[in-house]
């Protein structure tokens, strides 16, 4: 019965609306995310406090230091004292980076030979150091390619990142912010929404009336999709307008992969309940299963760095499908002739977990 | 008239607890019937049965002639159901919950705008129509809850201690709201751990460890009942000795106030009065009321008897 489905979807809806914690949940939780990752938790490196021994002491060795710092990913900290003085500070933390030049630095320039210089970078952080290696280089090519008139030959290695090619984590985040929140906020409202009614007792009431398995089980995960797709458009503004980040493909393409997404997480969230009596409980499971599914995404650590056993762990990942098909949508403008492989693992794995579900909900409520 | 309730030899076990073994009664259409029985003697576990939410590892349960766990026979438009524990939205208002319960049984908006209204009137609760559930006093949540179990007129009512935790006026309330729709012929069961509610119902069953000790009109086992009742107050030590040894004849003891209530057998009262007055208690006859039949009967472990007969 219509009838029935469409009270029960109000009945969550006002029960949600009222709730300040899961209206924090719904909106507050993505918009603060959002905001962190997009500001604070950028692995872009800038300012990177960089102690220069010039021992060169010529004006091109101060012009490769001006490269350096005009780039915005350098300060220096320390242009006076030698090598102990910058091991020094790299050791205590006050300098991330040495930035070394010899004496005859000039010389060779001017000479037509390689000049060279060294870089050390604090290891501590491997992903920082990364990308300060990456920025150096770059730096670095660009001031031979000025000092060189015309290349002298030989193999020179290009890097040029595509898709971001500035190579911002903002654009590589908030792909990953919608995929993870989505799953975060849909799981927690649907495993919670139908704990709830067993704590309380109310599902007594419920299971007392004609309503029937599948009107409960859809009163109990439409009102979530629905805010699904709320907190999916709220992100995705926040992201394009607020922190620029391109949407170069299908908005229409998102919403479809958006639902299949939504199947998985929602038949997630309703199996937890149906192994759950407190919502205390159904909270635990929800960060039981959520950690192990970020992680094992891609979405912080690159999936072929994996373990082999891992790697094939990561196939029943929705997060990790749903993460390739928005990086796609948002940063390359793939169309469905691409992604269409990890729109079908979504589809198939929806189906399954709602299935599933379904049926464990008819067992353990009869 | 035959009977819209029937338990049929109910037996259910939580794996060590015997919750019910062999339950049997039936209840007529306009008859309100009383499962009367101390803390954990099984009436949850039986009206649950009755409710279709448990399926008996033992007996049958049929409602109005139906299965009542087979959610498909249509048997659950014609039950009403209010569990013992708290089972309306508490962070819906008063009218919020009234209108989910009514869709849910799908009623029309007229039908849902009539009852509603009828029922907040005889509740009492029309003020409070706009107060979220969970604000509600004890006595006021338990009428929303039984007004919720009656929005889709069910022809029988299964109540879970709907008393408990109630004032003595709110709990009148509840009796009499009872009352009207009994007469207009629903058929309702009612637990309660309360003997004195016991005079409330038409017929009264006293479950005990999951089976009947005892059914009937309670009244007419009131007054069957053949054991004398005595108020004894005096020193422990004075007492109990003499009570021990009248051995059998005392069939139960309960405390009383700061006193002791003494069923003992009828012959042996007035030889117990002696002994006990010279002992140096007070003692004073009392009318027998439905405790000290359930006393009697559970201290007995007598099987269902005859007594009214
Ligand atoms: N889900 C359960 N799991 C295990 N034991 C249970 C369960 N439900 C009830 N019991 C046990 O079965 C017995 C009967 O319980 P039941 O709730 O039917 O009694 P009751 O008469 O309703 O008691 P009360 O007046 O306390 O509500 C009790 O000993 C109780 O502890
Ligand atoms: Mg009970």
């Amino acid at each position: 019965m219509i009838e029935r489905l469409k009270r029960m979807m109000i009945k969550e809806f006002l029960q949600v609306l009222r709730d300040p914690r899961m209206l924090g949940v719904i909106f507050g939780v993505p918009l603060i995310q959002t905001l962190v990752f997009g500001y604070a938790v950028s692995t872009d490196v800038t300012d990177v406090p960089t102690a220069v021994v010039d021992r060169d002491r010529s004006p091109a060795s101060r012009e490769l230091v001006a490269a350096f710092t005009s780039s915005g990913h350098f300060r220096v900290v320390s242009a006076e004292g030698g090598m102990e003085r910058a091991q020094a500070m790299l050791d205590d933390g006050s300098a991330g980076a040495v930035l070394r030049i010899d004496e005859g630095f000039a010389g060779d320039l001017e000479g037509g030979r390689t000049a060279r210089v060294q870089l050390i970078v604090d290891g501590t952080d491997s992903n920082t150091a990364r990308v300060v290696l990456v920025y150096a280089n770059r730096i670095t090519e660009r001031f031979s390619g000025a000092v060189r008139a015309a290349p002298a030959g030989g193999v020179q290695l290009v890097h040029r990142a595509w898709f971001n090619e500035n190579l911002e984590s903002r654009n590589f985040f908030v792909p990953g912010i919608i995929a993870m929140l989505v799953m975060l906020v849909t799981v927690i409202l649907t495993s919670m929404a139908v704990v709830r009614e067993k704590e309380v007792g109310t599902i007594e009431q419920l299971l007392v009336s004609p309503i029937t398995p599948a009107e409960f089980i859809l009163g109990k995960t439409l009102p979530f999709a629905i805010i699904g797709y709320v907190d999916v458009l709220l992100v995705s503004l926040l992201g394009v307008f607020w922190f620029d980040v391109p949407i170069r493909g299908s908005v229409l393409l998102l919403l479809l992969a958006t639902t299949f997404y939504l199947m998985t997480t929602l038949g997630i969230g309703l199996l937890i309940s149906t192994a759950c009596r407190t919502q205390q409980q159904a909270l635990m499971m929800v960060f039981l299963v959520f950690f192990p599914f970020v992680l094992l995404s891609g979405f912080m650590f690159p999936i072929e760095n994996m373990p082999r056993a891992v790697q094939y762990l990561t196939w029943v990942n929705p997060l990790r499908y749903f993460l390739v098909i928005l990086r796609g949508i948002f940063l390359k403008g793939t169309g469905v002739e691409i992604l269409w492989p990890q729109m079908a693992a979504l589809l198939a794995m929806g189906a399954a977990l709602l299935a599933a579900a379904t049926l464990r909900f008819r067992k353990t409520s009869a | 008239m035959s009977p819209v309730v029937a338990a049929a030899g109910l037996g259910h076990v939580y794996g060590a607890v015997r919750a019910l073994d062999g339950l049997s009664f039936a209840v007529a259409p306009g008859e309100l019937y009383g499962l009367i029985g101390a803390d954990g003697a099984g009436k949850t576990t039986a009206l649950r049965i009755l409710a279709g939410l448990i399926v008996p590892q033992r007996g049958s349960a049929r409602v109005v002639g139906l299965d009542p766990a087979d959610t498909r026979s249509g048997v659950r438009e014609s039950l009403g159901y209010m569990p013992q524990r708290y089972s309306l939205y508490g962070d819906l208002s008063v009218a919020e919950n009234l209108r989910f319960f009514a869709r849910l049984f799908c009623l029309s908006r007229r039908e849902y705008a009539e009852r509603s209204a009828r029922l907040l009137a005889i509740t009492r609760l029309e003020k409070f129509a706009g107060r979220p559930a969970e604000q509600l006093s004890g006595g006021m949540y338990k009428k929303l809850a039984l007004a919720c179990a009656l929005l889709h007129r069910p022809r029988v009512l299964l109540l879970d201690e709907p008393t408990n935790g109630v004032d003595p006026v709110s709990r009148l309330d509840l009796w009499e709201l009872l009352y009207e729709f009994v007469a207009e012929g629903m058929a309702v069961v009612v637990s309660t751990p309360y003997m004195d509610e016991a005079e409330r119902c038409h017929r009264v069953g006293l479950v005990h460890h999951g089976r009947l000790l005892l059914e009937g009109e309670p009244r007419a086992l009131v007054a069957g009942f053949t054991d004398a009742v005595l108020q004894v107050a005096g020193a422990a030590e004075c007492v109990e000795p003499v009570l021990e040894r009248a051995g059998a004849d005392v069939v139960a003891v309960a405390p009383l106030g700061g006193a002791l209530r003494v069923v003992v057998r009828r012959g042996a009262s007035a030889g117990l009065r002696r002994a006990l007055a010279a002992a140096g208690a007070q003692v004073e006859p009392l009318r027998p009321n439905f405790e000290d039949l359930f006393l009697a009967q559970a201290a007995g472990g007598a099987p269902a008897g005859e007594a009214a007969a």
